[in-house]
């Protein structure tokens, strides 16, 4: 892809040009395997919304203006419970800190020297969890300074689209028959699963995969308010050491007898 | 006024809650090196926590599947992703497989 890039790079006369070449290629990230779940999964929303009693243009506005489908979900159930600000803000800010690792895992990949913080601040918006699995997978074959832009194209798209399909099939599809709906909601960790193990790009990732997908279903028995954040930090800095000292030490001595 | 409240809470309890953290993420992840151990620790924390989340969906799933029973969906979950290691980690392969003995499963278990 980069080989590509270059040697087309003369025909492109200057560089807000192949920027925008780059914008188109993360918005046809849009026909893409996670995105295509990520809208059925938002036709389901739309569904949960109306049986909630939200409003379409509630439900349009919070589409956009949350973004992260697991966020909304709490924001509705606390809401249609008929909880305070407070408790809903306070339920759903417990609920997403995970944003914050995961955007601070994605900027350095995707940021180049002059990328202005204003403009990552802006971006940041469209991170979610299948914006993070889409972009953590792609963004390197995308040359550095295009990065921004490939990922802007992309997760402004995912999310304007999907604000669209929620205003259109809100009261259009009730629900989908069990059976599909089961199977539709299944596709969304089978997927996560398999693409996050298939490019993991270094060891300490692999190890992570283990340690949450483990984790996370035991210490949400053990302590479902704040699983996973136990979960996030300390298996996350468990997987780390392990890599560190054990994996990666290993495989530094074994290199170093071959040498011998 | 009484009209723009529901807006006025959903941006707050969800827009502010939500993007409040993801700004914390530009400011730390913008003082990260690419190939620094802090960035293998907060790829790692990352990972940890979507994979924590993924797992949740599979094995306290809502709406149709919570009549499902547990080993069917983990038992669909595992033989899909041993699928796509054998198949030499052909993603497609491993979603195929899952999906396919899940919804054996359901039609069986008569949903």
């Amino acid at each position: 892809m980069l080989e590509l890039f270059c040697r087309f790079r003369p025909m492109v006369s200057d560089k807000s040009k192949t920027r925008l070449y780059w914008f188109l290629a993360g918005m046809r990230g849009l026909f893409s395997l996670p995105s295509l779940i990520l809208m059925t999964s938002f036709v389901g929303f739309s569904a949960f919304a109306l049986e909630s009693g939200i409003p379409r243009s509630e439900a349009v506005f919070m589409t956009f203006i949350v973004w992260a489908l697991p966020a909304k979900m709490i924001l509705i159930g606390m809401m249609t419970g008929g909880a305070s600000l407070a408790a809903c803000f306070l339920a759903v800010t417990l609920s997403s800190v995970r944003m914050m690792p995961m955007v601070a895992s994605i900027v350095p990949e995707m940021r180049s020297k002059g990328t202005p913080v204003w403009l990552l601040l802006l971006l940041s918006h469209f991170i979610a969890i299948t914006a993070w699995v889409f972009t953590s997978q792609n963004i390197h074959q995308v040359p550095r300074p295009a990065r921004v832009a490939y990922f802007a194209g992309f997760g402004m798209t995912l999310a304007l689209v999907n604000t669209l399909i929620v205003f259109l099939s809100y009261g259009a599809v009730s629900a989908f028959p069990p059976l599909m709906a089961g199977v539709l909601f299944f596709l969304t960790p089978v997927y996560f699963i398999a693409s996050i193990w298939a490019t993991a790009r270094h060891s300490v990732v692999r190890i992570a995969f283990v340690v949450g997908i483990v984790g996370g279903p035991l210490f949400a028995l053990i302590e479902p308010e704040f699983d996973i954040l136990y979960v996030g930090i300390g298996g996350g800095t468990l997987a780390y050491l392990f890599d560190r000292y054990v994996v990666r030490r290993k495989r530094l001595a074994a290199a170093g007898e071959g040498e011998a | 006024m009484q009209d723009l409240w529901p807006y006025v809470f959903i941006a707050v309890a969800g827009w502010l809650a939500t993007d409040f953290w993801r700004w914390l993420g530009v400011l730390a992840g913008n003082r990260l090196r690419e190939d620094s151990e802090a960035f293998y620790w907060v790829r790692s924390v990352a990972t940890a926590l979507v994979m924590a989340v993924t797992a949740k969906l599979v094995v306290f799933p809502t709406g149709a599947l919570e009549a499902s029973p547990l080993w069917m969906r983990l038992g669909a979950a595992g033989l899909g992703f041993a699928a796509f290691l054998v198949s030499g980690q052909r993603v497609a392969v491993g979603v195929g497989v899952s999906l396919v003995l899940l919804a054996a499963g359901l039609y069986a278990i008569g949903l």
